[in-house]
């Protein structure tokens, strides 16, 4: 175990800033573009599904 | 049981296929990059020289990998939509744009707050920086070319051109810290020599690339489902999708 305690763990050895700036911009960009991406997706559904039928 | 991929080169049959893989493509990202993160924080000591900060190298690295590797693939699928007027293949290279500038991003971003603590500076024009962030604008390139035309055909195309031109420039931020005196390090990983990195510290960073790889596919399937569904939007196979999308999803293409 590295860490003596929960304030350790987020101090990170005095790089808490450097260490938890880069993996929060991370963690949040990983999150926003499945969340783009399946309301993309689930907007062309909506789109053919209210398109007129064509013959 | 043998299946022939070139199905999938029809996007009704591809939508229907990424539908069944993506769930597991989801659960393999998550549960990778937790036991990634786990490895990473709790098993790997402290770097003898640069202290706690060098944990940014997890996510730094398979990031800087993704860019590269995103990148080949978008170009690889731009020529094979070209020369063979594939529409899968025009779509998935699309698909792949995003997905790799946000991997360029994210490995300039750790790469800029591991710089600073490492180096005492953000940015420097160090020729494995400057290289990765023309990568950057080679995508957001591609994407605004592709959005500004129009005409689908025509815009494939064009795009598709920039895609395979701007290709050169990923042997060159592979090899730049070789070729140019560089104040970024060598590669971390290398073919040919054994890892100067403690075990640990290797299989946390194996582990976070196996779950940007899985989140890669995710994102270039669900994305590619969704342009090829706007893109055909009248066919009789959007339509069914849409309609009937989970009684389909259960059966087979």
């Amino acid at each position: 175990m590295n860490w003596s305690s929960a304030s350790a763990f987020f101090d990170m050895g005095g790089y808490g800033l450097y260490v938890w700036g880069a993996y929060a911009v991370t963690g949040v960009a990983m999150l926003v573009e499945p969340w783009l991406a399946r309301r993309r997706l689930r907007q062309a559904l909506r789109d053919v599904a209210t398109q007129p039928i064509q013959d | 049981m043998t299946i022939r991929w070139s199905t999938f080169s029809a996007p009704s049959r591809f939508v229907w296929l990424a539908a069944k893989v993506n769930p597991w493509l989801w659960a393999v990202t998550i549960a990778l990059s937790l036991a990634a993160l786990y490895v990473g924080f709790f098993v790997a000591p402290t770097d003898a020289t640069q202290g706690e900060a060098y944990r940014i190298i997890f996510i730094h690295v398979p990031a800087a990998w993704m860019s590269m590797v995103i990148y080949l693939a978008m170009a690889f699928w731009a020529a094979v939509g070209w020369m063979l007027n594939a529409r899968m293949a025009a779509m998935l290279a699309h698909s792949l744009a995003p997905t790799g500038a946000l991997m360029t991003f994210i490995a300039l971003w750790t790469g800029s707050f591991w710089g600073r603590p490492a180096w005492g500076t953000w940015w420097v024009w160090d020729a494995r920086l400057t290289s990765e962030l023309i990568l950057l604008f080679l995508y957001l390139g591609y994407m605004a070319l592709k959005s500004s035309i129009d005409d689908t055909v025509r815009g494939d195309k064009a795009s598709a051109l920039l895609a395979i031109v701007g290709a050169v420039n990923v042997p060159i931020i592979y090899f730049s810290v070789r070729w140019w005196n560089t104040l970024h390090q060598g590669a971390t990983i290398s073919m040919t020599a054994a890892p100067k990195m403690a075990h640990t510290m290797l299989l946390a960073m194996l582990l976070m690339t196996f779950a940007f790889w899985a989140y890669a596919f995710a994102m270039s399937f669900t994305r590619a489902s969704a342009i090829a569904l706007e893109r055909e939007q009248h066919t009789d196979w959007a339509r069914q999708w849409a309609l009937d999308g989970s009684s389909i999803r259960a059966s087979k293409p």
